[in-house]
């Protein structure tokens, strides 16, 4: 039985779409067929963090408006076997996200995958509703500052009273909170919220912590999901949170102060 | 073309029944323009959507007896999305203005507020409405009829409203609307107050910080007091109660 995960947050530029593509390979690293999808209509680049927009010929909009078949628009990510893109329209307006052509769509997936990651846009428009109302899972990217966690609240709100899941009554779906752009040092100055006064208003079980890190970029530019490499801060925090996903007990890193050595200390870095 | 005869509805075209509003009332404290519309515009920039388009009294009994622009006032309150109904305590002079203005003179207020108060028949009393889940930023709960009880915070930007009382087991962060069909005796309860904002029958109040410091974030209640507000712990023994 496949499940559909919904990464959204309400405020834009939190990390969603580095959160899809990294857990998206994280799940397919361990050998689970997924795939991810762009929602985001006419700012697509989820293809770019995935390293595939020269091959995007058809997009998710051509599939939805039958101008090509699912097959002809699925792109198959060059890491991980296992892992297939649906990229965005580049052009279209954000109208062609209908509810019955994205359930469509969702419902041939299913068919052939056992995770389908949606990465929602910004805001609370339509692209944001459609990526999340099929979802059985969401999970909420915030970064610790009051905005972005006032947005998240938001989105939970809608979650729960605007998903097909609530709409029809069924069990809620499943939330699962994500902190990115964790700066420790900010934290304990008091310049950043700390993850307990996040989680005491949001109220979600926290599924990781991302700390803020120059990797991220480098991995984005290079079009290869942070998480493949595990050299990194960053690519073992989301390895963590694949994990926990699947039901691993992992506790939570990365959360102090690097602690200087001694050599860094006498020569700094 | 013939004109079309006019069908005359059996009852009469017209027809007065009465019906009771509980209204907000807008209490001046100044009659200089710019200081009232400044101080409107602050409080309406928090985003009171519940004030959006709203009727209003103006309450003129701290400025009686000065000079007050009515006409213009009552431009800028319009401008502001609020629909100004007419006046109360108003002196004669700002009774003539506020008629020119098309303001109706509204005599007395929270004594007849308090007799128009829904009373509540000991066998139609409705059950308390019963939230469980986080009320959420841009969320509103109503509990019609009757008491409004919730057993998870209410956000910031949440907004929760109450024909009878709010009773919060958990931090209240947003907005706490009691008595909102004029219950005077109507309260808010919370186990942690941190509202943004309190009303209890129209009457309310903006916390632009926090509460006052002696309840904030503290177990407490707030109720009307004839026409005050009153915040006060929920352990009043230890702590006396404070008009807000
Ligand atoms: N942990 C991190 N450390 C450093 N930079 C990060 C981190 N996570 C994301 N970023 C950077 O933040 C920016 C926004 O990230 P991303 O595109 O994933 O956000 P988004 O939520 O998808 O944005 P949008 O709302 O526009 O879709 C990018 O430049 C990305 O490289
Ligand atoms: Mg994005």
């Amino acid at each position: 039985m496949s499940e559909i995960i919904v990464v959204t947050s309400g405020k834009g530029g939190v990390g969603k779409t580095t959160t899809s593509a990294s857990f998206a390979s994280g799940l397919a690293l361990r050998g689970h067929r997924t795939v991810v999808i762009d929602f985001d209509v006419g700012l697509r680049n989820l293809d770019l963090i995935m390293g595939c927009e020269r091959r995007v010929v058809y997009d998710f909009v051509n599939v939805i408006q039958g101008e090509a078949k699912l097959k002809q628009a699925l792109i198959r990510d060059k890491h991980t076997p296992d892992l297939y893109v649906l990229p965005a329209s580049q052009t279209r307006d954000k109208e062609a996200l209908t509810k019955e052509g994205v359930g469509a769509v969702l419902d041939e997936l299913r068919e052939d995958f056992d995770y389908i990651v949606c990465d929602s846009p910004a805001g609370i428009e339509r692209g944001a509703l459609m990526a999340m109302y099929y979802a059985d899972h969401a999970i909420v990217v915030t970064n610790p500052e009051v905005s972005s966690v006032r947005d998240s609240d938001r989105i939970l709100g809608i979650i729960d009273a605007k998903s097909k899941r609530a709409e029809e009554g069924e069990a809620p779906m499943a939330k699962h909170l994500l902190i990115t752009r964790y700066v420790s040092e900010r934290v304990a100055a008091g310049e950043m919220l700390s993850i307990d006064d996040i989680l005491e208003l949001l109220a979600v079980p926290l599924i990781g912590v991302i700390p803020e890190s120059e990797s991220v970029l480098q991995a984005s530019n290079a079009g290869v999901p942070v998480i493949h490499d595990q050299a990194t801060v960053p690519g073992q925090a989301y390895a963590d949170v694949v994990a926990r996903f699947l039901g691993e007990d992992k506790p939570l890193r990365f959360l102090e102060p690097e602690k200087k050595g001694l050599l860094k200390r006498l020569f700094g870095t | 073309m013939g004109l079309n005869p006019v069908e005359y509805p059996k009852c009469g075209a017209v027809e007065f029944k009465g019906s009771v509003f509980t209204l907000p009332v807008l209490h001046l404290h100044s009659v200089d323009l710019r200081v009232v519309v400044e101080g409107l515009a602050r409080h309406l920039a928090k985003g009171l959507r519940f004030f959006e388009g709203a009727p209003v009294v103006l309450d003129l009994g701290a400025v009686r007896g000065q000079a007050l622009d009515l006409v213009a006032l009552n431009e800028h309150l319009r401008a502001q999305d609020l629909v100004p109904v007419g006046v109360r305590s108003a002196d004669p002079e700002q009774q003539a203005q506020a008629r020119e203005a098309g303001l109706a003179v509204l005599q007395g207020g929270a004594r007849i507020e308090r007799e128009e108060a829904p009373r509540r028949e000991p066998d139609s009393l409705p059950l308390a409405k019963v939230v469980e889940q986080p009320v959420r930023s841009g969320q509103q709960v109503y509990a019609r009829g009757g008491d409004l009880v919730l057993l998870a915070p209410v956000n910031p930007g949440a907004e929760v409203i109450a024909d009878g009382s709010i009773h919060v087991y958990a931090p209240l962060r947003g907005r706490a609307l009691a008595g909102v069909r004029g219950d005077t005796a109507a309260r808010i309860f919370a186990l942690s107050m941190e509202a943004e904002l309190v009303s209890v029958a129209g009457h309310f109040r903006i916390f632009e910080e926090a509460p006052p410091g002696s309840v904030h974030r503290r177990p407490a209640q707030i109720y009307l007091d004839g026409e005050r507000l009153v915040v006060r712990a929920l352990d009043p023994w230890k702590d006396p109660a404070h008009s807000i």
